[in-house]
C-alpha cells in the first residue's frame, strides 16, 4: 500500500522473538530512511534506519507466511514474518536498493535535520579541536613542530593537513620517508608523553623488500629518536604477525632491518589482519545466535571464533606500548601494513591507559577524532557505508570499543563514561546520521563538505551527557593511578553481551546496577535542590535571629 | 587423643609467609590444635589465622635446609610458607597433615570454640520445623505436621517433622516410606501461596525390576492434587539413568501407577562428575598461562558453567510448572538429598520474595539443606585441591551457592544479602568454627548434641555489624516472581569464589565502596528533605502564608 506521503505498509506482519517462540503481530511501515514496526497490541515500536542493514534475507514460505530476516550492523537481528508473499517480496526488493547507497549524498547525515540553525551547526563542529588538544600534550615544543607539508594533502591524501614532526626533519626527509612509506604514510606525532618527553608516532610499513632501504626514512626515525633524550633507542612496534610483514616482502613492501636504522628496537606484536577479524566476528555472530545454544558449544565456539584472543593481542599490544612509554621513557614508532587499522587500534588504546583525560567523555571523542577519524582510518570501507568491496569490510572500531569496555570492567572508577556510551558511538559509526565517521579521510570529508551539510555526533552527545556518565567515575582515581595497568590474563576477557545481544532483552539482567545507581545520582540531585529551597522558607529570617550581630 | 601428640614443634621463628597480591609478612609460625598462626608481633601487618580444617593438602619442597610448605586450602586459598631449618619444616608439615584430616566430627574445632561475642539469639533455634509450619499454616489447612520420625526410624535423613497432606495418616507414610529410598517419602517443600500449588521432594521410589507399586505412596503424593489436575514429577535424572536405576531396587514413577502424574526427565550430574568438575575448573583459574585458548577450553572442559546451567534450568522448569502452569511438582533423583535438593531450593529463590531475605535465605538453607539431611560431612570433606580419592565429596552446595549468585547478578536489587553472605556460606560449608554444617543429617547432629556443644553460624550472622556487612545496599523488596535467563551468555563465572586470590580486587573494592558511598548520601538527603518537610507542615499550621516548595 503506497501512502501520499511516502511510506510503505504492510499489516498483519509477525515479528519473531530470536531465542523463544514468542512472537507479536503488528504492522511494517517502511519509510524513506527507516523501517518500522508497530505493535498492534501495545503501539510499541522497533524502528530500524536503513544504513543499520546488513543484509536482509528471504526465506520460504511457510504455512504462516513468508519470512524476513533483517541482520543490522549494530548486531540487531529481527525475523518477520509477511502474511502475502508478495508484500514480502515489495518490502524485501525495497530495502536491497535502498540499502545499497552508491553515492555519499544518498546517506542519511545529508537529509538528517535536528532544527537547529548554521550557527549551532557549526558550533558542533568546533566541539573538537585538535590543534588544541596537541598544544594540551605540550606540542609543538623545543622538538616537535607542527609542519605544513601536507597542508594540500599532496605528500599523502589520507593522513590530516596538520602534522606534527621532529623540528630536526627537514621537509626533504619528510617527502624522501613518505616516498618509502605505503600510501606515502610516513612517521609522525600522534601522541606526546610529556612527562618524560617520550613520543608515540604512527607509519604504514616502509617500501623495503627484501633489500631496499631509504636514507631519509632512517633520518626521520633517527630525529625522532633524538627528540627524546631520555631514551637511547626508538622502539619500532609493527602490530602485524612476523609471517605476515615476511609475505609483504615479497610485494615490495616488509618492516624496518634494524641494521639500516641506527638505534631503533624492532619488535612483532601479532594483531591479526582485517580479514581474520571479520572472519571471527562472523563466526561469533553465528555461534551466539544459535537458538537453545548449550554451554558447552558456546566456550568452543567462543574460543574457536577466535574474538577474544584478537581482543587480547590489541589490548597487549597497547600495554606494551604503554609501558615502553611511560616506564622505559623510549619514544615508540607504530605501524601495521598500511597504518590505519591494527596501528589505530594500538595508538589509541595505548594513550587511553597513559593519560586519564582520554577516559573522560570530551577526551575519549578527541582520541577517536585525532586516531581514527583524522589519521584515515577507512570508516566507510570499514564499516559498509556504500555499496563496496565485502573484503574491505571489518570490525576494526568495535574491536577498538571492545577493549575500552573490558578495561572499564576492570577500572570501574577510572572512566566518566559508561558502557552506554561506547554502544551509543558506535551506534552512529554505523548509522550514517552525522558527518563525522563519513568518508575514508580528512580530504574525502573536506571534498563532501560535511561540516557545511552535515551535523555533528559528539555535539549531540555532549548534549546528552547526562545519559552516559559513569556513576562510579572518580577522578581523583585518576590522579593516583594515572597510567592504567590492565592485567590480561585470559579471563579477564569477558563476552559483551550488552553490544552483541544490545537487542535480544531475554538476555539481560532484569536489573541494572548502572541504572539503578544514575537514578539514584538524580534523586540526589533533586533533593539537594528541594532541601536548598525548604532550608530557606524554614530558616527563620535573619532579623529573628536574637544572636545575630547587627 | 591430645592435639599435643600431634604437634612435634609447635612454633618455629623467622617464617616468611608468601599470599597473592599482599605484601610478604614475616614471623613467628605457632600450631595449636586447630590454627595454624603466624604473627609477626608488629603493629598494623596482619597476621594469619587458619583453621586445620580449612586445609585441602599440601606439599612441601627444599633447598637446602630451607623448607617451603604450600598450603592449598577448601576456600581455594593458596598460601606459602618459608620455614628455615628441615626438621622444623618436616614437623610442622606433619603436623598439618594429621590435623586437617582429623577423623572423628567431637574433635572438630566447634566443640572447642566459645564465642567471644554476645549470642542475641541461639541460631539452633531460629528455624524450627515447628515455627515454618505455623507460617504454612496461615495460608492454608490443607497440611500437617507429622511426628512419625521423631525417633529418625522412618527416615534417618529427614528432621524429627516433616509437613504433609493432612488426610495422610502416619501408618500411610510408614507404608509409603518403604517405597523410597531411604526412606525419603514425599514431603512437603514449598507452599507457593498464589496459587496454592506445591512442591514436595523425596527419594526414587525403589519399582525394581518387576514394577513394584505402593499404592500408600500413590495415594500420598495424589492428595496433593486438586480435583481434576495434574502434576508434575520432575526427576533429575535422564530416563536411561532412571531406567538403569530398576536394576538395584531404584527407578521412576510409570505412567500406568501414576496417570495423574507427567513425568520430566532431566540430566543433573552425580556427585563424583561434579568433584572432577570443581577440580579441573579450579585447575583452570589457577592456570597462569597467557593463551586465550587455552584458558576457554580448559573452561569448556571443567563443564562447571554446564551445570551450572543445567540446574538453573531445571529449577526454572519446576517454578514455572507451579506458578505458571498451576500444577504441583514432585522433585526426585536417586537419593533426593543432591540434585534435588538444589532444584527445590533454587525454585524457592525464584518464586518466593522471602527466601531473598538475608533471614529467610537461612531459613531456606536450613529447611531444603540442612534438615533435609544433605550430607554437608561427606560432601563438604574435602575440596578442589584433595589429593585423596575422592569417596563422598562433591561441591553440590557450592553449585547451588554459584546458582544463587547467577540469580542476584540478574536481579541485583532484589536480594537482600549481598554475594559477601554467599561468600560466607561457602567458607563455612567447607570449615568453620560453627557447628551448623557439622554432621550429615538432623539425627546425626542430634547425636552428637550440637545445639549444646556448638555455636550455630546463624548466632553469629545475626548481629546487627555482621547483617550490615552482608546486606545488599540496592535492595528494594521486591515481591514478583524473578525468572533468570539461562542462555550460556548471561551466565558468568563466580569471579568471587574462583578469581578471588587470583586478582587484585581493590578496583573493584572501590567501586564498590564509592556505590554505598552514593546510596547512604542520597538516604540521608532524604531524610533531611522529609523532616524538613514534616518541620514546615508544621509552620506552615501556624502560618498559613508558607508555601511548600
Amino acid at each position: 500500500e503506497e501512502h501520499g506521503q511516502g511510506y510503505t505498509s504492510v499489516e498483519q506482519v509477525r515479528l519473531l522473538d530470536r531465542f523463544s517462540n514468542k512472537s507479536t503481530n503488528g504492522t511494517l511501515y517502511l519509510t524513506a530512511t527507516h523501517l518500522i514496526f508497530v505493535e498492534s497490541s501495545s503501539n510499541n515500536s522497533t524502528s530500524i534506519l536503513h544504513h543499520h542493514i546488513a543484509s536482509v534475507e528471504k526465506l520460504s514460505l511457510t504455512t504462516t507466511g513468508c519470512p524476513l530476516v533483517i541482520q543490522c550492523r549494530n548486531f540487531r537481528v529481527v525475523h518477520f514474518v509477511v502474511q502475502r508473499e508478495r508484500d514480502c517480496h515489495d518490502i524485501y526488493s525495497s530495502l536491497l536498493r535502498l540499502l545499497r547507497p552508491v553515492s555519499y549524498e544518498e546517506l542519511y547525515a545529508f537529509s538528517y535535520n535536528p532544527k537547529q540553525n548554521d550557527q549551532q551547526r557549526e558550533e558542533g563542529w568546533q566541539l573538537i579541536d585538535l590543534g588544541a588538544e596537541f598544544e594540551r600534550m605540550g606540542v609543538p615544543c623545543d622538538q616537535w613542530q607542527l609542519t605544513d607539508v601536507n597542508r594540500d594533502y599532496k605528500v599523502c591524501e589520507t593522513y590530516p593537513r596538520d602534522l606534527y614532526v621532529p623540528i630536526t626533519a627537514s621537509k626533504p626527509i619528510i617527502v624522501g620517508s613518505s616516498k618509502f612509506r605505503s600510501k606515502g604514510r610516513f612517521p609522525v606525532l600522534t601522541y606526546f608523553y610529556q612527562e618524560k618527553k617520550a613520543a608515540v608516532c604512527r607509519c604504514s610499513q616502509p617500501l623495503s623488500g627484501f633489500s631496499a632501504r631509504c636514507l631519509e626514512d632512517e633520518s626521520l626515525l633517527q630525529a625522532i629518536s633524538k627528540a627524546n633524550h631520555n631514551s637511547r633507542f626508538v622502539y619500532v612496534m609493527d602490530t602485524r604477525p612476523k609471517l605476515n610483514a615476511l609475505a609483504n616482502r615479497a610485494a615490495g613492501k616488509g618492516y624496518e632491518n634494524e641494521d639500516n636504522y641506527s638505534n631503533i628496537r624492532f619488535q612483532f606484536v601479532g594483531i591479526e589482519n582485517i580479514h581474520v577479524m571479520r572472519t571471527s566476528l562472523q563466526k561469533l555472530l553465528e555461534v551466539i545466535g544459535t537458538r537453545s545454544l548449550n554451554m558447552s558449544d558456546y566456550l568452543v565456539g567462543l574460543e574457536s571464533s577466535g574474538w577474544l584472543r584478537h581482543i587480547k593481542a590489541v589490548v597487549d599490544a597497547a600495554i606494551f606500548l604503554t609501558k615502553a612509554v611511560t616506564v622505559e621513557g623510549a619514544s615508540v614508532l607504530v605501524h601495521c601494513s598500511d597504518g590505519w587499522d591494527r596501528t589505530a587500534q594500538v595508538c589509541s588504546l595505548g594513550a587511553l591507559l597513559m593519560d586519564p583525560y582520554y577516559r573522560t567523555m570530551k577526551g575519549f571523542m578527541v582520541l577517536i577524532e585525532k586516531d581514527w577519524i583524522s589519521f584515515g582510518h577507512k570508516f566507510a570501507d570499514r564499516c559498509d557505508q556504500l555499496d563496496g568491496d565485502p573484503k574491505e569490510v571489518s570490525p576494526i572500531f568495535t574491536q577498538f570499543l571492545e577493549c575500552v569496555w573490558q578495561l572499564t570492567e576492570q577500572f570501574p572508577q577510572a572512566f566518566e563514561f559508561s558502557e552506554w556510551f561506547l554502544l551509543q558511538i558506535h551506534e552512529h559509526v554505523h548509522s550514517c546520521q552525522y558527518g563525522n565517521f563519513l568518508g575514508n579521510n580528512q580530504r574525502q570529508r573536506e571534498e563532501l563538505q560535511l561540516r557545511e551539510r552535515t551535523h555533528s555526533l559528539w555535539a549531540f552527545l555532549m548534549s546528552e551527557k547526562q545519559n552516559y556518565l559513569n556513576p562510579f567515575y572518580s577522578p581523583a582515581y585518576s590522579e593516583v593511578h594515572p597510567v592504567l595497568a590492565p592485567s590480561t590474563l585470559p579471563y579477564n576477557f569477558k563476552f559483551w553481551r550488552n553490544m552483541y545481544h544490545q537487542f535480544d532483552r531475554s538476555m539481560h539482567p532484569r536489573q541494572s546496577i548502572l541504572k539503578a545507581i544514575l537514578t539514584l545520582r538524580d534523586n540526589s540531585r533533586n533533593a539537594e535542590s528541594t532541601l536548598q529551597a525548604l532550608e530557606s522558607v524554614t530558616a527563620p529570617p535573619a532579623w529573628c535571629d536574637p544572636h545575630r550581630d547587627l | 587423643m591430645e592435639f599435643a601428640e600431634l604437634i612435634k614443634t609447635p612454633r618455629v621463628d623467622g617464617v616468611v609467609l608468601h599470599r597473592p597480591f599482599m605484601p610478604t609478612v614475616e614471623g613467628t609460625l605457632c600450631l595449636t590444635g586447630h590454627h595454624l598462626i603466624l604473627s609477626s608481633r608488629q603493629d598494623n601487618t596482619e597476621e594469619l589465622w587458619l583453621l586445620h580444617s580449612n586445609i585441602d593438602s599440601i606439599e612441601k619442597r627444599f633447598v637446602g635446609s630451607l623448607g617451603t610448605i604450600i598450603v592449598k586450602c577448601k576456600d581455594l586459598r593458596v598460601i606459602q610458607l618459608d620455614i628455615p631449618g628441615m626438621e622444623e619444616c618436616l614437623n610442622i608439615a606433619s603436623s598439618i597433615e594429621a590435623l586437617s584430616t582429623l577423623d572423628s566430627v567431637s574433635l572438630m574445632y566447634p566443640f572447642f570454640y566459645r564465642p567471644m561475642f554476645e549470642v542475641i539469639e541461639d541460631g539452633w533455634n531460629s528455624f524450627l520445623p515447628e515455627d515454618a509450619f505455623k507460617d504454612l499454616e496461615s495460608m492454608t489447612d490443607e497440611w500437617r505436621l507429622s511426628d512419625v520420625n521423631k525417633d529418625f526410624s522412618v527416615c534417618p535423613s529427614y528432621p524429627p517433622l516433616v509437613a504433609v497432606p493432612k488426610d495422610i495418616d502416619d501408618d500411610t507414610l510408614r507404608k509409603a516410606a518403604t517405597f523410597r529410598h531411604s526412606g525419603r517419602f514425599p514431603v512437603l517443600s514449598y507452599y507457593h501461596k498464589k496459587n496454592g500449588m506445591v512442591m514436595m521432594r523425596s527419594g526414587q521410589p525403589l519399582t525394581g525390576t518387576n514394577g513394584r507399586r505402593c499404592k500408600e505412596d500413590e495415594k500420598l503424593i495424589n492428595a496433593t492434587l486438586r480435583p481434576g489436575k495434574r502434576g508434575y514429577i520432575i526427576d533429575t535424572r535422564t530416563i536411561n539413568v532412571a531406567q538403569q536405576a530398576k536394576a538395584r531396587g531404584g527407578g521412576f514413577e510409570s505412567e500406568a501407577n501414576y496417570p495423574q502424574w507427567r513425568r520430566i526427565h532431566k540430566a543433573l550430574e552425580r556427585s563424583n562428575v561434579l568433584q572432577e568438575s570443581l577440580i579441573k575448573l579450579v585447575e583452570a583459574c589457577n592456570d597462569q598461562s597467557h593463551s586465550m585458548d587455552r584458558w576457554l577450553s580448559k573452561l569448556e572442559a571443567s563443564s562447571w558453567q554446564t551445570h551450572v546451567k543445567e540446574i538453573l534450568t531445571t529449577a526454572c522448569l519446576a517454578a514455572q510448572c507451579i506458578d505458571r502452569e498451576g500444577a504441583s511438582v514432585l522433585v526426585h533423583g536417586t537419593e533426593g538429598t543432591d540434585s534435588t535438593l538444589q532444584v527445590t531450593s533454587l525454585a524457592q529463590i525464584i518464586l518466593d520474595p522471602a527466601c531473598r531475605t538475608i533471614r529467610g535465605f537461612q531459613g531456606l538453607v536450613e529447611r531444603e539443606w540442612l534438615q533435609a539431611g544433605h550430607p554437608f560431612q561427606q560432601r563438604c570433606a574435602q575440596s578442589a585441591y584433595s589429593n585423596s580419592k575422592p569417596r563422598q565429596e562433591s561441591p553440590v552446595f557450592l553449585l547451588f551457592l554459584d546458582c544463587v549468585w547467577q540469580i542476584l547478578r540478574q536481579f541485583p536489587c532484589s536480594f537482600e544479602f549481598s554475594e559477601s553472605f554467599l561468600v560466607l556460606l561457602f567458607e563455612h560449608a567447607y570449615a568453620s568454627q560453627f557447628g551448623t554444617f557439622l554432621g550429615n543429617s538432623t539425627a546425626e547432629r542430634t547425636r552428637l548434641s550440637l545445639p549444646e556443644k556448638t555455636v550455630s553460624l546463624w548466632s553469629w550472622v545475626n548481629r546487627p555489624q555482621e547483617l550490615e556487612r552482608l546486606t545488599n545496599p540496592l535492595y528494594e523488596a521486591n515481591s514478583l516472581v524473578i525468572w533468570p535467563s539461562v542462555a550460556p551468555q548471561s551466565l558468568l563465572l563466580w569471579e568471587g569464589v574462583f578469581l578471588r586470590w587470583n586478582r587484585s580486587s581493590r578496583c573493584l573494592d572501590e567501586a564498590y565502596e564509592e556505590m554505598v558511598h552514593i546510596i547512604e548520601y542520597n538516604k540521608e538527603l532524604q531524610n533531611k528533605v522529609n523532616s524538613l518537610r514534616r518541620q514546615l507542615a508544621q509552620l506552615e499550621t501556624e502560618d498559613p502564608l508558607l508555601q511548600t516548595p
